[in-house]
């Protein structure tokens, strides 16, 4: 029931500053399509709702955003990268594969309603090319059969492993999670701490380690100072909450006055 | 394989990279360990004005694309006015080939929770925003709990480290549009408004985010401001060139034996580079590689000795944009290359300006009569007419960005168009005979 979102709705709201209810309409958004699967009528009508803004306001934007699904999407939302980069490595065929196995096109939804397939635009991982996500957890460098082996086993109820990141949720709880929220039990319930840095991430650690590279002259203790010593000039207006720290400053470097609200220099 | 030279390898500066190898030093404790909020107790002890001084003397420039000075954007943000004063820090990575500030949030997000505390601090900001890509769920999942983990401990909310300083961090998750990665379309959609840039002037330093003094920086920017804090300007200007300072994620993707991000000090060539990836993939040769992403013109194998600085990838007839090298061999069809990116600028326009919303769905379709065979010569002067007609009239680097691919292959591979249309090769699409029948 949209009605029962309303506290988590409100909860959005008072994250963005006084007056700035509107900055919680994406993520009002995901949160719309985490309880329907997909934005339509009555989650714009209760964006607007909530708001305070109009029906057509909220859908130009609803169908604005690629991730916003029109109609109810399935459980896994499967994306293959068919930018130039994962295209020309295989990207596109196993595209082209999985269109035809699942018997869907782009933006489509297989007769049993579990699997959505889309072609997706560069996904930020061309390191790892070509790869494919489902709810936009990462499988990379996928081919024609690593592909539907994802599929088959998502087909038969299975949760396959992604290479990096967390285990799978479905896209509904995805969607809450875009919203920003956590698992019951906050973001450890997510899956937050799962998966490792791949290979092609650590690719400047490797050589590092393998060859005893380290940034010459590094000295965490370098005094902040301006090179000319002069001192800068206090700005026109501080706001209240924002007093500027001068007093952990190496001696001599200012000639601000010492501020009783700041504590001892830390550094 | 063989070893890099010790010449190249000395240009390997693991700096923003360097935690991302420690387990868990996605959590406090361990970002603790590494020297982690150090750099915060440094700032918060010093006046915000020597911490802007201090970027500038750095000579840190932004690492979205642009490569603005970071310093001497703080220093736009007015102080006398009685507007608040917002970051925003802008992690909609997309551009095509781009994939170095995913990794560094997800391995790595307290670093750029530091960067942007130490940032807000000198801008005398109170509210500050990371907007993360939609699709990006392992690295906005990593930030929401970074950022829970830094309330916890003071490092965000009230009075931080009793310093009187007050900062709110919100992290805001896209909804999938790559034109949200355009500043002034990012706080359009910040804003709960659709992704669409804004004409400027006036710039965000004084009408940004809700009309307010605003700086938007990349991923790479903020969570380079610890490193120059606890180093010091003169350190981090020790790597770089002179007017192109500090370590860079290069993001190598494509034909190399070792795809990834190797951070490197600024201005090491394309040949290095592929070099420290173990070479080329057997049997491929290089032959034409983007240095910034696909928005950067095309260079071919006679670029390999560029240094890749701002300066000197500009001087070549690109752009260093992103550092996203995607590497393309003989094996890849140049004309197909781009025309795959046109289906890339064709969907991601947002649609307010016609020369970009029109130019792109034509060119589309032109794209789609040479690569099916159907092609005439009078094509190659439309799509540089098109291209002429877009490049420098919309109100943002959208439509630019789309021709640069367009004019470069064109300008470097023109047989290759010529071979589609002359018919010395097959078609290598079927069935789209007509401009925009799809």
């Amino acid at each position: 029931m949209l009605a029962d979102l309303a506290d988590r709705a409100r909860e959005i709201i008072a994250r963005y500053p006084e007056g700035r209810s509107r900055s919680a309409l994406l993520p009002m958004l995901h949160l719309v399509h985490a309880e329907e699967g997909c934005v339509a009528a009555d989650g714009i009508a209760f964006c607007a709702e909530m708001l305070g803004l109009t029906r057509a306001e909220v859908s130009a934007v609803a169908t604005f955003y690629t991730m916003y699904k029109r109609r109810p999407a399935g459980d896994w939302l499967v994306s293959v990268c068919t930018n130039t980069m994962c295209d020309v490595l295989g990207g596109g065929r196993v595209f082209e594969m999985l269109s035809e196995y699942l018997d869907v096109g782009h933006d489509e939804t297989t007769a049993d309603g579990t699997i959505t397939l889309e072609h997706a635009e560069c996904l930020a991982a061309c390191d790892y090319g070509p790869v494919m996500t489902v709810n936009y957890e990462f499988f990379d460098k996928v081919d024609v059969e690593t592909a539907l082996g994802i599929v088959t086993a998502l087909q038969s109820g299975e949760r396959p492993k992604p290479t990096r990141g967390a285990r799978l949720c479905t896209l509904k709880e995805m969607s809450l999670q875009l919203a920003g929220f956590g698992g019951l039990d906050g973001w450890e319930d997510t899956g937050v701490a799962d998966g490792v840095a791949g290979d092609a991430t650590l690719r400047t650690n490797r050589l590092a380690e393998r060859h005893g590279i380290s940034v010459a002259d590094f000295d965490p203790d370098t005094p902040i100072g301006r090179p000319d010593k002069a001192a800068a000039p206090a700005p026109a207006k501080v706001p209240e909450a924002n007093k500027p720290a001068s007093d952990g400053k190496p001696a001599g470097d200012s000639p601000l006055p010492q501020r009783d609200s700041l504590k001892e220099g830390r550094t | 394989m063989t070893e890099p030279s010790p010449a190249v390898l000395a240009k390997v500066t693991p700096v923003l990279t360097k935690r991302w190898s420690a387990p868990d030093a996605w959590r406090r404790e361990t970002y603790e360990r590494l020297d982690g909020y150090r750099a915060l107790h440094k700032a918060l002890a010093v006046h915000p004005d020597d911490l802007v001084q201090l970027v500038k003397d750095s000579g840190l420039r932004g690492r979205g694309g642009a490569g603005f000075p970071t310093g001497m954007k703080w220093g736009f943000i007015p102080q006398n006015t009685d507007k608040p004063v917002y970051l925003v820090v802008n992690a909609d990575e997309g551009e095509p080939g781009t994939c170095k500030d995913l990794p560094l949030m997800t391995h790595d997000p307290h670093s750029l929770i530091e960067g942007c505390i130490i940032a807000a601090y000198a801008i005398r900001a109170h509210h500050a925003f990371i907007y993360v890509r939609g699709e990006a769920v392992n690295a906005a999942r990593r930030l929401r709990h970074a950022v829970a983990e830094a309330y916890e401990e003071g490092y965000l909310g009230r009075n931080i480290l009793d310093s009187g300083f007050d900062l709110d961090l919100i992290i805001h998750s896209g909804a999938g549009a790559y034109i949200c990665g355009e500043e002034t379309a990012l706080l359009d959609s910040l804003e709960g408004y659709r992704g669409q840039p804004r004409l400027r002037p006036p710039f965000p330093a004084t009408h940004g985010l809700y009309a307010a003094p605003t700086v938007v920086n990349n991923v790479g920017t903020i969570a380079s401001v610890p490193y120059i804090v606890l180093g010091g300007a003169a350190w981090w200007r020790t790597m770089g060139t002179e007017k192109s300072s500090g370590p860079m994620i290069y993001s190598l993707s494509g034909r190399v034996v070792h795809p990834g991000q190797y951070e490197c000090s600024m201005g090491i060539t394309l040949r290095e580079l592929i070099e420290l990836a173990g070479g080329m993939l057997p049997g491929h040769n290089l032959k034409f590689w983007t240095p910034g992403g696909s928005s950067t013109p095309l260079l071919t194998a006679d670029h390999q000795d560029v240094p890749l600085d701002f300066e000197s990838v500009a001087a070549a007839g690109s752009i260093l944009g992103t550092t996203a090298t995607q590497i393309f061999s003989d094996s890849d069809c140049p004309v197909y290359a781009t025309y795959r990116w046109l289906e890339f600028y064709h969907h991601e326009s947002c649609g307010k300006c016609t020369p970009c919303r029109e130019g792109n769905y034509w060119m589309v379709g032109t794209y789609r009569r040479i690569l099916s065979g159907q092609g005439t010569h009078a094509d190659l002067d439309t799509l540089l007419d098109t291209c002429d007609n877009i490049l420098g009239r919309s109100f943002c680097g959208l439509g630019d960005g789309a021709t640069s691919p367009v004019t470069s292959s064109i300008q470097y591979f023109k047989q290759d168009y010529l071979d589609y249309i002359e018919g010395k090769v097959p078609p290598k699409l079927h069935g789209h005979e007509l401009v925009g029948a799809s």
